[in-house]
């Protein structure tokens, strides 16, 4: 019974060990993207990115205009303000924020 | 079916039909929602009954289930961190039914629920209620520096300020579109060729060793599709423990 629960015992800390040492591994290593790196997924993911940021710029340049009742100048200004997010999604998908991830 | 019209009909397999008959018709329940409820019905008894024999060396019904769970949770801890071990659940709850609902929609006759934006938005937004959600209640106001970086000269503030709420703003976008896009793309692409299997095995003599090409590509094509319905929950899991990171560590 004792030899057993030793036995236990000491699995238990050799999971652990290993659990902590890949949780280590993955944050260091594959931590940097993450992501699945081949060229077709980067440039998928990139034009996705800037699509996304165009939609989600001149809809709220949208929305601005319909409550402000200013109709093109804000979408206007809100779709090269998307624009520009969209370059900087994907200037962060390669270089992500400093010290965004150890 | 498809092919009836000899034209090649691709969109069609995204239309919702009333699930249920009558009674599914009454409460606009559609075949969406019935995948819906199969993917978690599937989950509950994959894990539940793959975990029920609790054996020291598992089964392969078990190994799955734990695979699952492990495979999760490293992703997890990984991006995270080890305080991100209270966000498991959810992760781990969107991950499956965003796998399942890939998987599920490759069998003949089931209906792709992630080939709708209105479902795959709908979870990202939930994403992005939740990571926002977790930044306020962690840090207060503080979160709002998130959209300022520091050490940036005050001057461009008025610049800096809208790119980066609208870069925050983007990210439910390209989190839905890109599992949509991906969902609808493959079906279509295998609809296509499955298509030019009938229409090809018509012409006469030759039709039957011509249509063996598209044939051939589909099988191919099936198999690639199963990589990027593993692949897109996989990206999609990411994807909300990498927001989570930003929201518990705000940079």
């Amino acid at each position: 019974m004792n030899e057993r629960d030793d036995f236990d015992e000491r699995l238990k800390q050799a999971r652990q060990r290993q659990g902590l040492e890949k949780g280590a591994d993955q944050a260091g290593g594959d931590g940097a993207k993450g992501l699945p790196s081949s060229a077709l997924n980067i440039g998928m993911r990139a034009g996705i990115e800037v699509v996304s940021a165009l939609i989600a710029g001149a809809g709220l340049g949208w929305l601005l205009d319909r409550w402000l009742g200013s109709f093109p100048w804000l979408f206007m200004v809100f779709f090269v303000v998307g624009g520009v997010a969209g370059v900087m999604n994907v200037y962060r998908l390669f270089n992500p924020r400093t010290g965004a991830r150890k | 079916m498809a092919a009836e019209g000899k034209t090649i009909d691709a969109l069609s397999q995204f239309e919702l039909t009333h699930a249920f008959g009558p009674i599914g018709a009454a409460v606009n329940f559609t075949q969406s929602n019935a995948h819906m409820l199969i993917a978690a019905v599937v989950i509950v008894l994959v894990m539940t009954l793959g975990m029920a024999p609790r054996a020291v060396v598992p089964g392969r019904f078990q190994a799955m289930a734990e695979t699952f769970y492990e495979f999760v949770e490293n992703l997890v801890i990984g991006q995270v961190g080890h305080e991100g071990k209270r966000y498991f659940p959810f992760v781990f709850a969107l991950f499956m039914f965003v796998l399942f609902g890939n998987v599920l929609g490759l069998f003949p006759y089931a209906f792709t629920y992630t080939s709708h934006i209105a479902v795959t938005f709908g979870l990202a937004f939930l994403v992005f209620l939740v990571t926002t959600v977790v930044a306020l209640a962690l840090h207060g106001k503080k979160f709002f520096g998130y959209f300022f970086p520091e050490g940036a000269p005050l001057w461009l503030a008025p610049i800096i300020v809208p790119v980066e709420v609208v870069s925050y703003l983007s990210r439910p976008i390209s989190l839905s579109v890109r599992l949509f896009a991906n969902m609808v793309a493959g079906h279509v692409l295998l609809k296509v060729f499955a298509t030019f299997v009938v229409l090809l095995g018509g012409l006469g003599i030759v039709g039957p060793l011509v249509a063996v090409l598209p044939l051939s590509v589909n099988v191919l094509l099936v198999g690639f599709e199963l990589l990027v319905a593993f692949l897109q929950a996989y990206v999609f899991a990411i994807l909300t423990s990498i927001y989570l990171h930003d929201a518990v560590h705000l940079h």
